[in-house]
């Protein structure tokens, strides 16, 4: 009777899907453990890592005033390695005025409408990702950990909602790939974690740099679903909830991706 | 002599498919596991079947992997498509494309042939099915052929 039992409940096992679920706090990897040694090495050097060269761009836009208040970025904040420290890994963050949570661009960008009196960014213009790649880079090697805040509790939880849910033609959720399939390749290109570490990133198949956000409408263009416009507030809680996934991991910005 | 502004819309209009309105499905009956006729009443083309299931817009190869070499980038999401015909009738077959959800509910293979119950699918595709009737057919002689 009871190895009847066993072989039965051997059976249920081996039948289950490899590893669905959340993934484990210890087992979480950044996209950069699973590239090739070659791109690896060329985020590891700042002379070789395409995504230094937006830095460099942004430290200059960092230091040059703008907008009718003709005032710069230091102008305020000071030196940047000093004043940023750390930032890029609390957002998106709470913003008391909106009562919204609000990712690095968009913060970037009220500093400009009300600080500097200019006209916003556009998203993925190269002087916002120029900007916020520069201010990425002084968190470099930080701990994320955005979502801390308890304000944030309602746009985590829809941000986590969101990555359930299944969507588009092909119906499926980004934790179909990215929790219960990372490790495994779709078509050539290995599937990741998914994890944010990085971003702004330089993606050799863009040929470019682009943000969190442009990564995530890639992924929902990819299952033929309709993307979250830049901004939207669906898109900053994808975003913050990612972040609070990867509560603890180092960032990395600016890193490359294949 | 130019036609006037309003023929010129009339005539492009009519030049447009009709994607614009939604699709209608051909109908079918599920008995059993299967779906034991074909779509379209005809037999499907295998060798057309193995130009779809290779193509990119089918989506096939980018979770599974099958006996077919040249193709350069092959997923490994899924089972290999090798063998498939010994494992499962025409109709298992068909049923499994038409509408994978039915066998098993939480699998991650798209119904090829279904347009409801999806969340936010891009214009571009809406209101129609991954395959056409006949696109399924042609890939269902070419499962069908793969033995072993
Ligand atoms: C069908 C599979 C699939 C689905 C569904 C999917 N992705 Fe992706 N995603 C990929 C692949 C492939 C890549 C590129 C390789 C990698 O980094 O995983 C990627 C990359 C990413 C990255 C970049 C990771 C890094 O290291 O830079 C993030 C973040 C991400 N996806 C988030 C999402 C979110 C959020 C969703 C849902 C809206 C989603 N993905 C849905 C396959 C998928
Ligand atoms: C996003 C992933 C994905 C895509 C795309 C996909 N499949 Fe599948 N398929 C699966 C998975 C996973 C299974 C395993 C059984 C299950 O989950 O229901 C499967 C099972 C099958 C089986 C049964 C295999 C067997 O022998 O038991 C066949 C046949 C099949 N798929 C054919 C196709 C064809 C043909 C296409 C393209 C038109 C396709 N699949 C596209 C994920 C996928």
């Amino acid at each position: 009777m009871m190895r009847r039992a066993l072989f039965v409940l051997a059976l249920l096992g081996a039948a289950l899907p490899a590893a669905a679920g959340e993934i484990a706090p210890s087992e979480r990897r950044s996209g950069y453990d699973f590239m090739s040694s070659d791109t690896k090495a060329m985020q590891d050097d700042d002379t070789a890592n395409p995504g230094m060269l937006s830095v460099l761009d942004g430290d200059t836009l960092w230091n040059t005033k703008a907008g009718a208040a003709n005032k710069s970025c230091s102008d305020c904040h000071g030196d940047v390695s000093v004043s940023m420290k750390g930032a890029t890994a609390r957002y998106p963050a709470f913003n008391a005025t909106s009562a919204t949570p609000i990712d690095l661009g968009q913060r970037v960008n009220l500093c400009r409408t009300q600080h500097q009196e200019a006209a916003p960014l556009a998203p993925e213009s190269s002087e916002l990702l120029a900007l916020t790649a520069l201010i990425a880079k002084q968190s470099r090697g930080m701990p994320i950990i955005a979502g801390d805040d308890a304000r944030l509790a309602t746009s985590i939880a829809r941000g986590r909602e969101l990555f359930f849910q299944r969507e588009g033609q092909l119906n499926i959720a980004c934790s179909n790939c990215h929790d219960d399939n990372a490790d495994r390749h779709l078509a050539g290109s290995a599937i990741t974690q998914g994890q944010p570490t990085g971003y702004p990133i330089y993606r050799l198949e863009w040929q470019g740099m682009g943000s969190l956000q442009r990564r995530i409408r890639g992924c929902m263009t990819g299952v033929r679903a309709q993307a979250f416009d830049f901004d939207a507030a669906d898109m900053i809680a994808l975003e913050l909830y990612l972040m609070s996934r990867a509560h603890g991991m180092k960032m990395d910005a600016p890193a490359v991706r294949p | 002599m130019m036609p006037s502004a309003s023929r010129l819309i009339a005539m492009i209009i009519a030049a447009l498919p009709a994607a614009t309105v939604a699709q209608t499905l051909a109908p079918y009956a599920i008995s059993g596991d299967g779906i034991p006729d074909s779509l379209t009443g005809q037999p499907g083309d295998a060798t057309r079947g193995l130009a779809l299931v290779l193509a990119r817009s089918s989506t096939c190869i980018l979770c599974h992997s099958g006996p077919f070499p040249e193709a350069r980038f092959q997923g490994d999401l899924a089972p290999t498509l090798a063998g498939a015909g010994s494992r499962s009738t025409p109709a298992q077959l068909r049923l499994r494309l038409v509408d994978a959800s039915s066998i098993n509910p939480e699998t991650i293979m798209p119904s090829y042939y279904r347009i409801d119950g999806f969340a936010r699918v891009g214009s571009a595709w809406r209101d129609k099915p991954i395959l056409s009737a006949e696109q399924i057919e042609d890939i269902v002689a070419y499962l069908a052929s793969l033995r072993e």
